[in-house]
Formats: C-alpha cells, structure tokens, sequence
C-alpha cells in the first residue's frame, strides 16, 4: 500500500473499528485468540495454536477465526487463550495444552458449554475502551 | 576566556569555563587523590577514589571527570570521604600481590605510595589474585597482568594516543584485563613497543625488561672492551631519578657515572645523531633535486614509528629514509671505525646504549642490518630506567659526580645532535644542514624555531635559498596518523605532496618522554622542561650544525669516504618491508 | 443443548481454603436438585485474584459478582439468581462512597487495582497487524502532535502528566525531553533511543510491551523526534528476545509501508525512522551511558555524568533516551492530555507501574497498577497470596539493584519516593515473593552473584566490591563468617554507593543493606550459630529424624540418593550424618513431619 495521508490514517481507523466491533457480533465468528508472548510460546503456545487450526479443521469448522495477541500478563497460567462467540460469554481459558483444546472445541463451541477447570475468567477491563 | 567562579573547602578559586574539578583544585594546592586520572589522557573515571561532595546534590562527582559549574560549593575531603576512599584502596590492595620489595616500582608506586598516605596498615579483606602468567614475549616489555589494577591508563594510551590498539580491556567484571585482544601474546599483537604503557602505569604491571645484568656481566668479562652511548632525552631526565629538577643537564655526570661503572668507553648517541644528518640530509635534498623522487620523505629515526608504519602504512616505506637510526649508526661506527682504531674485532667490543626508549631494545635485532658490522652491532640497551637503578646499586652519588667528556673519536656532537631528544629536532638539526647542502651558506641565526613546540602537529615554510620547504612535525601516533592520511588525500587526489619532508616521533615530545624514561609524571610541564633542557644544551654548543662536527668530517676523511656514498649505504642505511598486524 | 447461563466458583488456593470447593458441590447438586443442571453450568474457574473477599461466585451472562459466598448460600443463588433471574444483593460487595451495590466485577475495586495504560493493546491487538493498532487509536497521537502542537505543547502535556522514567531512577521524562529540545537548534544531530535492554532477574515488562504493541513505542519515540529535532532513533535491545525483535522489525516495515515512518510521515513533512540495534545481554547496557556506547560500537561501559545524554549523548549529540514502559505511556498521554494521565497514581508519582510478580506467588505474572498500590494488594489481591500458605517473608523489589520490604511495610504505597525511602527501588519493577522456606542471606548471595557476573569490571568499587561481598556472603552461609564480616559488608556497602561510577555498582549493595537492616539476626544466626533457620544453606544445615514421630515407613530411605538413612520397617530411620549430601529429599518426603531440621 501506499503511504497515506491523514485522510486516509482516519478513514483507516474508523473502518478497522467498525469491523473490530462488528466482529465479535457477527453470528457468522468464533473468535480465538491464543497470547503469543515469550512466556506463552514457552508454555506451549505454539502447540496450541496449532491444535486450535487442526481442532477446527477436523471439525469442518469454517467461521472460527484464530488470532495471536502478545500476552495478557497471566504468566502462570500460560497458555493462555481467549474465545469470543456468539451465545457464550467472552471467556479466557488457561493452562491450554493441545488436550485441553480439543476439550474446549468439542465442549465450549459445538456443545456451547465452559470447559471446567480451564476458565480463567476475562481480563481485568481495560481503561481505553468507551 | 570565560571562567567560574566556585568553592573549594571554603577556598574561592576561579578558573577558566570547563576546568575539572581536580585541576580547579590542585590549583588552591589540593591534591585530589586519583589514580586512573592522568594529566596525558581523557578522563575514564575508574579508580572511584578522586569522588567529592558538591553542596546540594547527594551524588559525588568524580573530580577526575566533572567539569566545575559556576557558583558550585565542593568538598574535596572530610572524614565520610576519607573512610569511602580507604574501603577502596583496601580493596585494591588486598587484590594486588603483596610483592613490593620485588617489585620494579618499588618505591615509585602510585599504588604504594596511597597505600602509605593513607595509612594501611592491615588489609581487613581477603586476598583475590588471579593466577595469571607473566607476559614476556617483547624484547621491550613485561606484562604482569597480575599486578593490574585495572585503571585503563595503558589502554587508554595505547589506544587513543598511539592509535596501536595493542592492549585492550579484556573479559568483564573482576575479570576484566588488559591485555592484547584475543589474548595473544603481546609480540603477536600491534605493539610498537613504544612503551608509553609502562610510562602511564601506577604500578608494576608493565614495565621495562630488565638488562641491566647483560652489561655488567659484560663490565665483568676482561676480553670484552665496553662502548657505552647516550641517547640525546637521557641527560636531561635521569637527574629526576636523583632529586634533580626535570630539565636539568647531566651529560658531564653521565660519562663520569659510566666510567665509575668500568665500561672501557663512553661516547654519545648526539655524535651519530650528527651522521643521520648527514646521511638523512643528503637524502633529502637528492630526493628534493631528483625529477621523479618520492616525497615526501618521512624520519625513521624511531623504531616504534618504523615499527608502526611497517604494521600499519605500508604504503609510506617509500617515503621512508633509508638512515638507520642515531643509536643503530653509533653501533655500526663503534664496531667497524672504532674498532680499526683501536686495534680490536668487531666481536671484542660490547657495544651497549643508554635509551630513553623500550622500543630501541626491539630495534638492536630487528632485521639483518642491524648486524652491519658483522656482529650485532648494538648488543644491550638499557632504559634511562634501568640505567639510574644501576648507578644506585653500584653506590655512585650521581648529583655530585663531576662533569667528564666523552671519549674520541666518536663522542663529540654539535648541539643539531642533541635536539634529536626533542619533538622537532630531527627536523631543526635537518634543516641546518640541508640549508647549507643547498644553498653552501648557514641559515642566518642557525636555528629554526618555527619547527618547535608541544602541538601535535605542526608544520611550516621554511625558505631554502629559492626553494621553499613545506615541512610538518608529528609526535605520539595518534597525530601521526592524521598527518600521514592528509598526505594520502592528496596522493589519491593526484595533487602535490602537501609536505616536502615530515618528522615522526612517536612518543608526545619526542624521546624526551619515552617509555624508558625515569617515573616522573609524563605530564606536558615535565615534557617542557625536559624539552628547554635539550635546547639548553644545543646553545652552549660553540658548533651548531652536525656538517661542522669535526669528528663527522674525521669520520669521512678516514672512513665513509661521502655522505650516501657506498661504505655509508652498508653500513648506515636500512630497507623496511611490510609486516602484518597480528603476527600469527 | 446449550446452557443459559453459567456459574463460576473460584478454584483459587484462598477460596478453596474457605470452603469453594463445597459451594461448588452445593450448588451442583441444588441445580441438579431443581431440575436446572441443563440450564446452567457450574465450572470452577482459576482464581480470581479477589482472595480478601473470597469465595467468590460469579453468574454469567451479566456477570453478578457475588463475594463471600458460604455454602448454605447455594440455594439462594440458584433459586433468586438462575431460576427467578434476581440478583442477591446482599452477597454483593459495598461500596460505601457510592452506597450502592457492586454488581460486576468492572465496578469491584479490585479489578479497578489493575489499571491498563502502557499494557492497554497486550492480549488485545494481534500485534503484528499494523491496522488492528490504528483502531484502537494508534497513531492517533502522533496525529495529533505533528498537525496541531508545537515542540512546546508536547512538553508542557509531559510536565503536566508527571511521568517519570520507568528505568528505574524516576526522572522526569518532560526535563529530559526539554534540556534536548533546549539546545536542539544548536546541534548537528539529535537523536531518541529507547532502552530495552531489560536485565533484572524475573522481570519481563518490556519484553511483553514490545512483544504485544510494538507501534505505542514506535509512535512515542516519532513524537519525541518531532519535539526534540531528531530524524533517526535506536531501539536497543538484548538479542535474547528475538519475538520482541521479530514483532517490532515487522511492525516497523508495516510502519514504513503506510507511511508512518520515514520521510515526509502522513504529509507533515517531518522525516523520522527508526533502527533496531542489538545487545549481547550485558546488563551494565541497560545503564544509559553504557548504552550509547554499546550503540556506538564501543565497549559497553558507562561513561561519568554529567554530560547527561540529553545533552551529550550518542557520538556527542543530544540524546533523548527514555525506557520501553516509559514511551509505552505517551501516546496516551498525548491523546488524553498530561491532567487525565496526573490523575492515576501519587503526588510524586503519576501514572501506573508494570510489574512482573514472580517467586512465592500464586497467580505469577504481569500486573499494571496504578503507582501508591500497596505491596498488601498487589500481593494478596492480585497475585492471590503465598502458595501452601506459607508465611509471607519479604518482597524484593528493584531487582539486584533494589532491596526487601518486609511484612511491617506491606501497607506502603508502592511509588519511586517510598521504594527508597525503604532502602529499595522501584528498579523496572520486577517483584520477587520470597516466603518462610527463603534464606535471606542465601537470596542475598544470588543479587550479589548476579552483580558480580553483571559489572562491567570498568570502576574499582564495583568491580572488587560486588565480589568481595559476594565471597564474604559466600563464607557466611557456608559456615565460614566472622563477626566481622558484617562490618566489611557494610563498608564495601558504602564505599560502593559512593564511589562507583553507574548506577549498577551504586545500587548493588542494596540487597546487603537492605537485608541487614531488616533481618540482621538472621545474618548473626548464620554467622554465631552456624545456623540457617530456613534450612537452605546446606553447609548449615543438619537433618534429623524425630523418633518420636518416625513410623518406620521407608519412604525417606527409599528416596535417599546416597543410601544414607538407615531402618527396618517400623522401626526408628537414623541418618548417617556424614554420608549425608544435605539434599532434602527426605524432609520433602516425610508426611510425618518426623524429619526435621536441626
């Protein structure tokens, strides 16, 4: 892409927000996002990424959306990853191997039930957000 | 100039904008204790021990580093200072080996002498002394990294102002050395055995290698006959060594001093100083005449500064004068014409010098020409160093020694030899004969005063008959290599040499200052002494210029037959050839 | 089918400990009991980190944050709350300024104790997108500064904020910014670097920031170049984080390609771009002169102040140099102005602090508070207590340059100002738990090793300070310490304080300090009595089997390495005292508290 203007930075960032937004609304979206920091990749995050995509994949699952963030500070419960979908509550699950993600898959979003023991509730709420 | 106005221990002192802390107060008679801090060098704040208290700020500056700020109230000593400054020095000694009756700087240790001053009497720490081998691969020097201290100063010099990178700060922590880099063996490494290092250093960790047993021993041995020479900068600075002030003359002591050690005869590097001359002058002025000459022509009477240029500019040999150095044509000399005269084999005479210089230890066996006589042509050099322990072992007072004259045929100079001890001598003692050689007159009023002085590089026009010279003077290397990379910018331009002819000494002031020279602060107040000492001696000489040296035409009649003439290439000229930075 | 809403009862060690785990049970079986087991799904979650109010229950969707919670409250919550879809007022948290009932946890002061500015994208953004940062307002500040503030405005939004550097020493970041602005006109150059050499042990903030928004510092250090005359800036960072570096190399790029780094940026006209400049992982190059000299090419060696960078700095230019955290927190300062920002923390410190909260803790990690967080809250609240609850001991903070702040001090406000006036710092703001079962003198050593490993060897105080000390405390806990051996400590202590050249060998005598300050008798044990009371020290320590309490199970024997305990089966284990390694396998082992230490 091209250098941009301010015009276009502006444009640029409100369209990103509306879609930001209108994704976790979108029946259509699952949205996983697995914490990629140093800490989390030493845990496994890697691994769990990798199971979210064949976890999905064997499950013909196609509106799931995988995404990495840097970490969320909660370093003892590493892996750590996050699931917004329709009809469940945003909820962050630690300690994510590879087992435990075919577990949420099968559990939190076909059969829309928490994976008990692997909650790790939500973040606390971040100030930027109006 | 701008100055500040501060407060020393209640004592006002102004000084001039940017004046450090240290040197504001050694101006009020404050003595700031410091021992990394030199006056040669860029401060490297090392040593904690010159830290002070300034009125409203809980931080304590080094004196060594910080610049004085205008109204700024600084206390240089008090009882938490004193106890802060003592914990260190505790620690440095007891990481430092307890060998002070062995060691060479016994009693001119800055270490011990702060030790004394203050008052260590038992050392509540213990002992941490790496198990390091001596370093002994030099001809020149000794590297006792045990001894270290860690203060940077032979780094930092050899470094910044000779531009070697020889030494380097090895490792990290109190592991930290200095040491050449990759840890190789100092004869490996850029050394240049200049041996500014060992002049810099507070202790004993680098110092001069020790000869003086080869001379004695030689003394001993009835078939040997001893020719002893002086170097130029030695009479001017061994009298340091004996209480005297920097500066004053002691030639006549020298002689009288060497013969009470029993050599056979005493002559002085000043009379080869005048054969370099001519030979070097007449080089020149063939390479000035000459249609297609290599200019310009560079001194090579400084074995570091060959040494360096061999590693470091191998593009300038060229330029190099093919004359040996003074001390290696003394040897020459002594060995063939001396010899002839006296009746005696090259090989019955030991031929030993007195030098300013740890680098001219390396030079008396640095290629096949220095064996123009058939033997080694010089067989010891001893340091001014060496030379004063000497004299104090063997019981000679030497401040109350008459003065003697040196032995003939070979120990009469003019006093163009002597300046060679000094920044801009070999240039000045060139000048006067080179304007003769031209022009068959002397320059009026004989000397050449444009050439003197301590800046690092200087240069000048001097008018020769029609011709007007351009000459420029380097001294420590650093500086050096500013004015030789001006003369290859204007080589790759294509343009005129900006220089018909350039002075290289390699240590700051020239030999006056060398690493062999006697502990004095190698501070340019001591360098200005020593300096005004060497030309001193070259205005009480009643013959000025080295072509009116009668000895020197003597030695032509007799011997050499004509400066550059075939006798003299053989035995008072050299060849240089390119040699690699790291040795292996 | 799916569930309606969910029931989650913290799993923490605290709730567990009062009674979560029958609360649990409790309201399985009333749910089951009311036929609504298919309608709600009761999980038990990690902690929540609420532990003072524990247990704690939470109900989703609407998140009802219920405290305190009691097993006999089962029934309630499932009648009033799943069935009837009332909340239970009475087991929400009071909040007495507001007099009204707290009902999530966005509302609980807790979750208000972690306050998010400088990690406000971490876990949000994917942070190689470049996009994802411009729609939460990325870039928005620099937006803002290039087209309507002067060099001045910038600085005047800094000085009002009052951020201070997050390096450790709490400078002010608007003078810094100002004595370059001052002279910028007169420079040939000026540069921004921003210093993200992190080095304490156990801390890991900027590597998280830079890992997880890589474009906040990017954008701060443009800002600074517009406000300070600099055209080119250096990250300087260890080469041990090559996430880090992969992130912010891609995010420059990114950067570069929209227009947001390099000449002309968003058509102000102002030029600015950014290299990444590697560290070997010496610690001394996070101290900022050692630093520009790493950059320069030159050893990594401080250099006496002043001249301060700002004035003097890389290759003699004016060098605005500020820590990852501290340009992490501009753009939003810039955006919403130096007073919102002045409002979060203490009078002399503003803003927030990362802390990386490590060692015995329950719930380790990464935690933003706002600065005057008591040590009480980070540690209890936050980071969920001590694990096995084993009584707390001290915190260090500050790293190996910081000291310890004991249980009497827990209740201090954490800011610059207080940390040292405890004889710590605030350092980068690692934070080390340390419980009964840590030998104060033992943690000491690890500082000082850490410090000996770490000096760069350029000043003498520090360079034969820190390994003096570290063999006296060496001797100490292996047996060897003399009285006086305190008294050396103390005054290599000052010595080094005083007279070393950076502040790496200035700080690290404050784990001596600060350790025999406040547990000096635990330095005399070890040195009168030869005596290590947490039993760490193994040359001090001596295992013994209570014959009273041994049954003669076996276990410590079969676990021995060297076959040293000996004993038939129920009878009285005896231990070889000198075959014995000292290990401590057996004293783990024993459920019977019968091996004990002497």
């Amino acid at each position: 892409m091209a250098k941009m203007t301010l015009e276009e930075l502006r444009k640029l960032r409100d369209e990103k927000r509306l879609e930001l937004n209108r994704r976790k609304v979108d029946e259509k979206t699952i949205e996983v996002i697995v914490s990629m920091g140093t800490s989390g990749i030493a845990a496994g995050a890697k691994e769990t990424l990798q199971a979210f995509i064949d976890e999905l994949n064997q499950h013909g699952i196609t509106n799931a959306v995988i995404r990495q963030s840097g970490s969320l500070g909660l370093d003892h419960a590493e892996p750590t990853i996050e699931i917004h979908m329709k009809g469940m509550p945003d909820t962050i699950y630690g300690s994510v191997t590879p087992a435990v993600v075919t577990e949420i898959v099968d559990r939190h979003i076909l059969k829309k039930e928490l994976v008990d023991k692997h909650v790790f509730d939500r973040p606390a709420p971040d100030i930027i957000k109006e | 100039m701008s100055t500040v106005k501060v407060e020393i221990n209640g004592t006002p002192v102004e000084v001039p904008t940017g004046t450090r802390i240290l040197d504001a107060a050694k101006k009020i008679g404050i003595k700031i204790p410091a021992l990394c801090a030199h006056p040669d060098l860029e401060p490297w704040a090392a040593c904690g021990l010159c830290v002070v208290k300034v009125e409203g700020s809980p931080k304590l500056p080094r004196a060594c580093a910080t610049e004085v700020t205008n109204g700024a109230k600084y206390i240089t000593h008090d009882p938490e200072l004193n106890q802060v400054r003592r914990t260190t020095i505790e620690m440095m000694v007891a990481n430092h080996p307890n060998e002070c009756l062995t060691c060479g700087r016994n009693g001119t240790c800055e270490l011990q002498s702060m030790a004394a001053n203050f008052g260590i009497r038992e050392i509540p720490f213990h002992s941490r002394i790496p198990d390091l081998p001596k370093d002994e691969s030099t001809p020149s020097l000794v590297l006792d990294p045990r001894k270290c201290i860690s203060c940077g100063r032979c780094v930092l010099v050899c470094q910044q102002k000779q531009d070697v990178w020889a030494l380097e700060f090895l490792n990290r922590g109190d592991e930290t050395r200095m040491m050449p880099a990759g840890g190789v063996p100092l004869n490996e490494s850029p050394c240049i055995k200049c041996g500014q290092c060992s002049a810099h250093c507070p202790v004993g960790a680098i110092y001069e290698r020790d000869e003086t047993a080869k001379l004695l021993e030689a003394i001993r041995n009835p078939d040997l006959h001893v020719a002893v020479q002086i170097a130029p900068a030695v009479r001017v600075a061994i009298g340091e060594a004996f209480g005297l002030p920097p500066g004053e003359v002691s030639t006549g002591r020298l002689y009288a001093a060497l013969r009470r050690l029993g050599v056979d005869a005493v002559f002085d590097t000043n009379f080869a100083a005048d054969l370099t001359i001519m030979e070097e002058g007449t080089e020149l002025v063939e390479r000035l005449t000459a249609e297609t000459a290599t200019l310009p022509m560079i001194t090579s009477c400084c074995p570091s500064w060959v040494d360096y240029m061999e590693k470091y500019c191998e593009d300038m040999i060229p330029h190099f004068s093919t004359a040996k150095s003074p001390m290696m044509m003394q040897g020459a000399i002594t060995k063939t014409y001396y010899a002839q005269k006296k009746g005696l084999a090259s090989k019955q005479i030991f031929s030993a010098a007195i030098m300013p210089c740890t680098s001219k230890k390396y030079e008396c066996t640095r290629d096949e020409n220095m064996f123009a006589s058939g033997e080694q042509d010089v067989d010891v050099v001893l340091t001014t160093r060496e030379l004063a322990r000497l004299l104090k072992a063997s019981g000679i007072d030497f401040v109350s020694l008459p003065n003697e004259k040196a032995d003939s045929p070979i120990g009469e100079y003019s006093g163009a030899g002597v300046i060679f001890g000094a920044t801009g001598g070999v240039m000045e003692a060139a000048l006067r004969t080179a304007h003769f050689l031209v022009t068959g007159q002397e320059h009026k009023g004989i000397t050449f005063e444009v050439v003197r002085g301590l800046d690092g590089i200087r240069s000048a026009n001097v008018k020769v008959g029609e011709k007007t010279l351009r000459v420029a003077i380097a001294h420590g290397i650093a500086n050096v290599r500013d004015l030789i990379n001006e003369v290859r910018a204007a080589k790759a331009a294509g343009k005129e040499p900006p220089y018909h002819f350039i002075e290289v000494m390699a240590c700051r002031g020239g030999c006056i200052s060398g690493g062999g020279q006697p502990y004095a602060s190698s501070s340019d107040e001591t360098r200005a002494k020593r300096i005004a000492g060497i030309y001193q001696d070259d205005d009480k000489s009643t013959v000025r210029c080295s072509h009116h040296n009668p000895s020197i035409q003597k030695l032509y009649e007799e011997f050499l037959e004509k400066p550059a003439g075939h006798k003299a290439h053989e035995l008072l000229h050299t060849a240089y050839k390119s040699r690699p930075i790291y040795q292996k | 089918m799916a569930y309606s809403s969910y029931c989650l009862v913290c799993g923490g060690t605290g709730c567990e400990s009062s009674k979560a785990d029958l609360i649990y049970r409790e309201l399985r079986r009333v749910a089951e009991e009311r036929g609504v087991d298919n309608d709600v799904q009761i999980v038990k979650t990690g902690c929540f980190g609420f532990c003072e109010k524990g247990p704690i229950v939470k109900i989703l969707p609407d998140e009802s944050f219920y405290v305190e919670v009691k097993p006999e409250d089962a029934t309630e919550l499932i009648d009033e709350h799943v069935i009837k879809g009332r909340t239970v007022k009475r087991l929400m948290i009071k909040d007495k300024e507001r007099k009204k009932h707290l009902e999530t946890e966005d509302d609980i002061s807790f979750y208000q104790k972690q306050v998010r500015v400088v990690l406000r994208n971490c876990g949000i953004i994917n942070p190689e997108d470049i996009t994802e940062y411009i729609a939460r307002e990325g870039y928005a500040a620099l937006e803002k500064v290039l087209f309507t503030m002067s060099d001045d405005d910038v600085i005047a939004e800094l000085k009002a904020s009052g951020l201070r550097g997050r390096g450790g020493a709490g400078f002010p970041t608007w003078m810094k910014w100002k004595f370059t602005k001052d002279i910028k006109h007169t420079a040939e150059e000026v540069f921004v670097v921003c210093n993200a050499d992190e080095g304490d042990p156990g801390a890991y903030m900027d590597r998280s920031t830079l890992e997880g928004d890589p474009h906040s510092v990017m954008e701060a250090m443009t800002i600074a170049g517009y406000t300070c005359g600099a055209h080119k800036g250096y990250i300087y960072i260890r080469a041990e984080y090559p996430l880090a570096i992969k992130r912010l190399q891609t995010a420059m790029a990114q950067a570069r390609e929209y227009g947001l780094l390099g000449d002309d940026i968003l058509g102000s006209g102002f030029n600015f771009d950014i290299e990444i400049r590697l560290g070997a992982g010496a610690f001394v190059c996070g101290e900022e002169t050692a630093l520009l000299a790493s950059i320069e090419g030159e050893r990594g060696t401080p250099r006496p102040r002043p001249p301060f960078p700002a004035v003097k700095g890389l290759w003699g230019m004016p060098t605005v140099i500020n820590n990852v955290e501290t340009w992490a927190n501009i753009p939003m300062i810039i955006l919403r102005g130096g007073e919102w920002f002045a409002k979060i923390g203490t009078d002399g410190s503003k803003g927030t602090k990362v802390f990386a909260l490590t060692g015995k803790i329950n719930n380790s990690g990464l935690i933003e508070v706002p600065m005057g967080t008591t040590l009480r809250e980070i540690i209890y609240d936050i980071g969920g207590g001590i694990p096995k609850k084993k009584q707390f001991k001290a915190v260090q903070t500050g790293g190996p340059s910081g000291g310890v702040i004991t249980a009497e001090h827990l209740d201090t406000p954490m800011d610059f100002d207080n940390l040292t006036k405890l004889g710590s710092m605030m350092g980068s703001g690692g934070m080390i738990v340390m419980d009964e079962d840590d030998c104060i003198v033992d943690v000491t050593k690890f500082y000082l090793e850490f410090s000996v490993e770490e000096s760069c060897g350029k000043c003498a105080p520090c360079r034969i300070g820190t390994r003096k000390m570290f063999d006296i405390l060496e001797r100490i806990t292996s047996g060897k310490g003399e009285m006086e051996d305190i008294d050396r400590l103390e005054a290599i202590a000052v010595s080094m304080q005083k007279a070393s050249l950076c502040g790496l060998g200035q700080t690290a005598a404050n784990p001596v300090l600060s350790t025999l300050k406040y547990f000096r008798q635990e330095y005399l044990e070890h040195i009168e009595n030869k005596r290590c009371p947490s039993g760490v020290c193994k040359d001090l320590v001596r295992y013994e089997i209570d014959a009273e309490k041994c049954i003669g199970c076996t276990v410590c024997a079969r676990r021995c390495p060297v076959n040293c305990i000996a004993g038939e089966r129920k009878t009285v284990h005896i231990i070889d005292q000198d075959a014995c390694i000292k290990c401590g396998q057996c004293y783990d082992a024993c459920k019977f508290d019968a091996v004990r230490i002497a």
